[in-house]
């Protein structure tokens, strides 16, 4: 060949190379830069989540803390705002819970306990653990619905704390369930093999071994659903508690009204003083959640703290 | 003491009464779905004895309590999703950002710290956030963009939104942990940096997992009620505005359960009929994101 096309084709390879490395440049500087924009994108969202809790408990805090007072949890509610308290929803929110409890921990746990400790994997219980996934996963006014219809309707129980501790039972049911199917499963087989192994039934290896085991994650897992349940208004509204009550109920079949719809009744009303005795009835339920929820961790600690495995 | 053979016999015995026991417990479960179902079936069919099919889902007008009544039941829809689209723009970005910022760049004291405001935020009651909505949220929108209604649903929306973010952060961070780390440090090994093990690396890698915690936060802002009670009005219309009021499926509910509905009355049907449209979908939202989890899970190892 010529000297030309020598030169010509020896250029284009230079090209090519160039080109190639080009292409496999590191880029370092502003693929870092990226990562920078990324970085700052991220923990702008955490700050999002930060910074909304901080202005909603603030805003809450300003807002409820000078009507806080002694009368305002021992009286009853009335029309004029100075006036009102919440003493009738505390106690429908305590019955309500003892009742809730008295229900769905047996049936929960019992449960829990079947299909983790007798059932075995069939189609049957693999139908029921989508089943509780499902339910998990249901909007709580409809399980307000399903009260209205059974318990306050068919049951004829009216609108009583029976009707609302017994559709709120069925609403934490999934939870209590999948929290103390998760405790059992935490429980290490060779417990249950070991009885089995000196002559137990099942039976009593789950009481006597599995289940004193599993009381913390069960107990935490109960504690929290409470919490939830404390917090609940719309089934509640649905089998129709009331939301002007000034009565303590004496009994289970009483009809009743709860903290949260105290609180949703006085901040649906346009006038400020009734803001912020809603803001103080949310100061109350928050300082109860928060005592439930550190006494759910604390038990979790020490069940961690204690487990030998 | 017993002889042993008796023992054993009333230990069997006990064993089998006590599995019977919990057997019902669990068979308890199946009973409140079906009561779900058949409770909201039994009188959506009396609805729709009364009210055509057609005119619930074809309709545009809903105002079933007062003359001349429609039963179009698309304006609760569109309230319904326009809050959860708001909700959806808060919350999903910056829950997805949240886990990734705690899973990939978070020291852990720091995770530890953050994690329980999380927890928090996650155990606040609905009626706070709307609440919140109200006194906060609703001045502060009506300050920047003076055409806000004093319901809004851009006010409902954002309220929502934080109340899911919780939820989708802890689950993206559940699925961006199940990722193995050797995916990682391979990706750190080739050269890549820690943008790009985690945006194109983590994250592929737990998408499964992220998409359906982004399904499942719509269907919570689906079901949402109290917040939405509180803060978005109950004037039904096919409003595309989010300054305006709106009213959601579930706002009709409460709206009408607070009022003096006896049962029988067409208005009584309609909140099983709006109910059971409710719960369709979002047993639809769940069931999908739990497929969308179970068949595309990317398995490893």
């Amino acid at each position: 060949m010529n000297g030309e096309t020598v030169t010509t084709i020896g250029s284009l390879t230079v090209a090519v190379q160039e080109a190639e490395r080009a292409r496999w440049k590191p880029r370092l500087g502003i693929r870092r830069v990226k990562g920078q924009v990324f970085f700052v994108l991220t923990f702008l969202s955490v700050m999002i989540a930060i910074g909304a809790l901080a202005i909603l408990l603030t805003s809450v805090w300003q807002d409820g803390i000078k009507t806080l007072t002694l009368d305002f949890i021992v009286n009853f509610p009335s029309r004029f705002a100075a006036k009102a308290g919440i003493k009738s929803a505390l106690y429908g929110s305590a019955y309500i819970a003892f009742f809730t409890a008295l229900v769905a921990i047996p049936v929960g746990v019992g449960a829990a306990v079947y299909l983790e400790e007798f059932a075995t994997d069939t189609r049957l219980r693999r139908v029921i653990d989508i089943n509780i996934a499902n339910l998990a996963g249901v909007p709580s006014i409809v399980y307000g619905m399903l009260g209205l219809a059974v318990f306050v309707r068919f049951f004829a129980l009216d609108r009583s704390i029976m009707a609302g501790a017994l559709t709120m039972a069925v609403l934490i049911l999934p939870i209590i369930i999948v929290a103390a199917r998760e405790a059992l499963k935490a429980v290490p087989n060779s417990i249950r093999l070991a009885a089995y192994g000196l002559g137990a039934t099942r039976w009593q290896t789950i009481r006597a071994h599995v289940l004193p085991s599993a009381l913390p994650g069960i107990m935490t897992g109960i504690i929290l659903s409470m919490s939830r349940a404390a917090g609940e208004t719309a089934p509640l509204i649905m089998i129709g508690a009331l939301s002007y009550v000034a009565f303590v109920p004496e009994g289970p079949m009483d009809s009743f009204t709860v903290l949260p719809i105290q609180i949703f009744n006085w901040a649906s009303r346009p006038q400020d003083e009734f803001h912020e005795i809603a803001a103080s009835g949310i100061l109350v339920l928050l300082v109860v959640l928060l005592t439930t929820n550190a006494l759910a961790i604390f038990i979790r600690y020490r069940a961690q703290r204690k487990a030998r495995w | 003491m017993l002889e042993t053979t008796t023992r054993i016999k009333i230990a069997k015995a006990e064993e089998s009464i006590v599995k019977k026991l919990m057997m019902v417990c669990a068979g308890f479960s199946i009973a409140v779905t079906a009561g779900i179902v058949a409770v909201l079936a039994e009188e959506t069919i009396q609805f729709f004895r009364e009210v055509p099919l057609s005119e619930f889902f074809a309709s545009t007008e809903w105002a079933p309590l007062f003359e001349p009544r429609h039963f179009g039941v698309w304006p609760l829809i569109c309230g319904t999703a326009l809050i959860a689209i708001g909700a959806a723009v808060v919350g999903i970005p910056a829950g997805l950002g949240s886990a990734i910022f705690l899973n990939d760049y978070a020291p852990s004291w720091l995770r530890n710290a953050l994690k329980p405001v999380l927890e928090i935020l996650a155990g606040i009651p609905t009626v706070v956030y709307g609440y919140f909505a109200v006194t906060t949220i609703t001045p502060f929108l009506q300050k920047i963009l003076p055409s806000t209604d004093v319901f809004n649903a851009a006010s409902a929306g954002i309220v929502v939104g934080i109340m899911v973010l919780p939820m989708v952060a802890s689950l993206c961070d559940d699925a961006l942990r199940a990722v193995p780390r050797s995916l990682r440090e391979a990706g750190f090994a080739l050269g890549a940096t820690k943008f790009e093990v985690s945006a194109q690396i983590g994250v592929p890698a737990a998408l499964s997992g992220i998409v359906a915690s982004f399904i499942l936060a719509i269907s919570r802002a689906f079901g949402e009620t109290m917040a939405v009670a509180l803060a978005a009005g109950s004037t039904p219309k096919m409003a595309l505005n989010p300054l305006e009021s709106v009213q959601t499926l579930t706002g009709y509910i409460v709206q009408v359960s607070m009022g003096d509905t006896p049962a029988g009355t067409i208005e009584y049907k309609s909140i099983f009929a709006v109910g059971m449209l409710l719960f369709v979908i979002t047993i639809f939202f769940n069931v999908l994101a739990y497929f969308l989890v179970k068949r595309f899970r990317s398995v490893y190892e």
